[in-house]
């Protein structure tokens, strides 16, 4: 026991990381999953940067909608990207954590509005909650708001 | 009240313009939920308690934003945007401004 005191700090940092590769891979792989059937099934709401609305026809109402997500990357991708830090290059962990964050925002205002036509002027504000807390939470929000189109029913004939 | 993060409110006509509105929020999250979330922090993943606590400042912002253009008589806020920023350790200011105006 006395022999492995002196790895007793190295264990401190070696725990984390590897818990988080191991949860924190399985997470991202089932968000993944859940974001794929999700965007499959709002294929019928079409979603535009555009300011102006795209489908033709009256325009019954419009609301201002939003969705949030505030995600924090694990142990091991920060171990990783501190990594990459020191070559330089693309940080894939964190990009794959912005990217998981962004889809997710964009599928919640979508849900929050099932019976609309269509999205026009969609914003994407990313924010990040661990600005100068020195050994705080490592967090970004995403936050994306529009507005959400509801066309007039069609006259039935 | 109708809001929209566009120049219009589709379907409708500006029929004047009220100027500038806007409400804030500061926010700090408590205890229990930094805990919860440094723990959720090793395997990473969504921090739901701040997401709640974001999206409940944000809907007092727009609240605020909304009585303000009660009192100036309008009944319409176009071109809504919004921004956060940490003013602090552990606190976020949440902005939201707009257009008010009347539409018919």
């Amino acid at each position: 026991m006395e022999a492995f005191a002196p790895f007793f700090p190295l264990l401190i940092w070696v725990v984390p990381i590897v818990l988080g590769f191991m949860f924190g891979r399985l997470n991202e792989k089932r968000h993944y999953r859940s974001i794929h059937e999700r965007e499959q099934a709002w294929l019928h709401l079409p979603a535009t940067a555009s300011r102006y609305p795209l489908l033709p026809g009256q325009i019954a109402r419009s609301e201002l909608v939003n969705g949030s997500v505030v995600v924090s990357v694990d142990y091991f991708k920060r171990a990783a990207a501190g990594l990459r830090s020191i070559v330089g290059g693309p940080v894939k962990s964190y990009e794959s954590l912005l990217d998981r964050a962004k889809r997710e925002a964009v599928l919640r205002l979508k849900e929050s509005c099932p019976g609309a036509h269509e999205i026009v002027n969609l914003r994407l504000e990313t924010a990040s909650l661990s600005k100068n807390t020195r050994g705080g939470v490592g967090a970004v929000e995403v936050f994306a708001f529009a507005t959400a189109i509801y066309m007039a029913e069609p006259d039935p004939v | 009240m109708f809001l929209s993060n566009i120049e219009t409110i589709p379907g409708k006509t500006i029929t004047a313009s009220h100027g500038v509105v806007s409400g804030s929020t500061v926010r700090a999250k408590h205890v229990g939920r930094d805990i919860m979330a440094g723990l959720k922090n090793i395997v990473g993943g969504e921090l739901r308690g701040y997401t709640e606590l974001l999206n409940e400042s944000r809907d007092q912002a727009i609240e605020r934003m909304k009585a303000q253009a009660q009192q100036m008589g309008a009944n319409a806020i176009v071109n809504v945007r919004f921004s956060t920023s940490s003013v602090a350790v552990g606190a976020a200011e949440i902005y939201v401004y707009g257009t008010a105006v009347t539409v018919a």
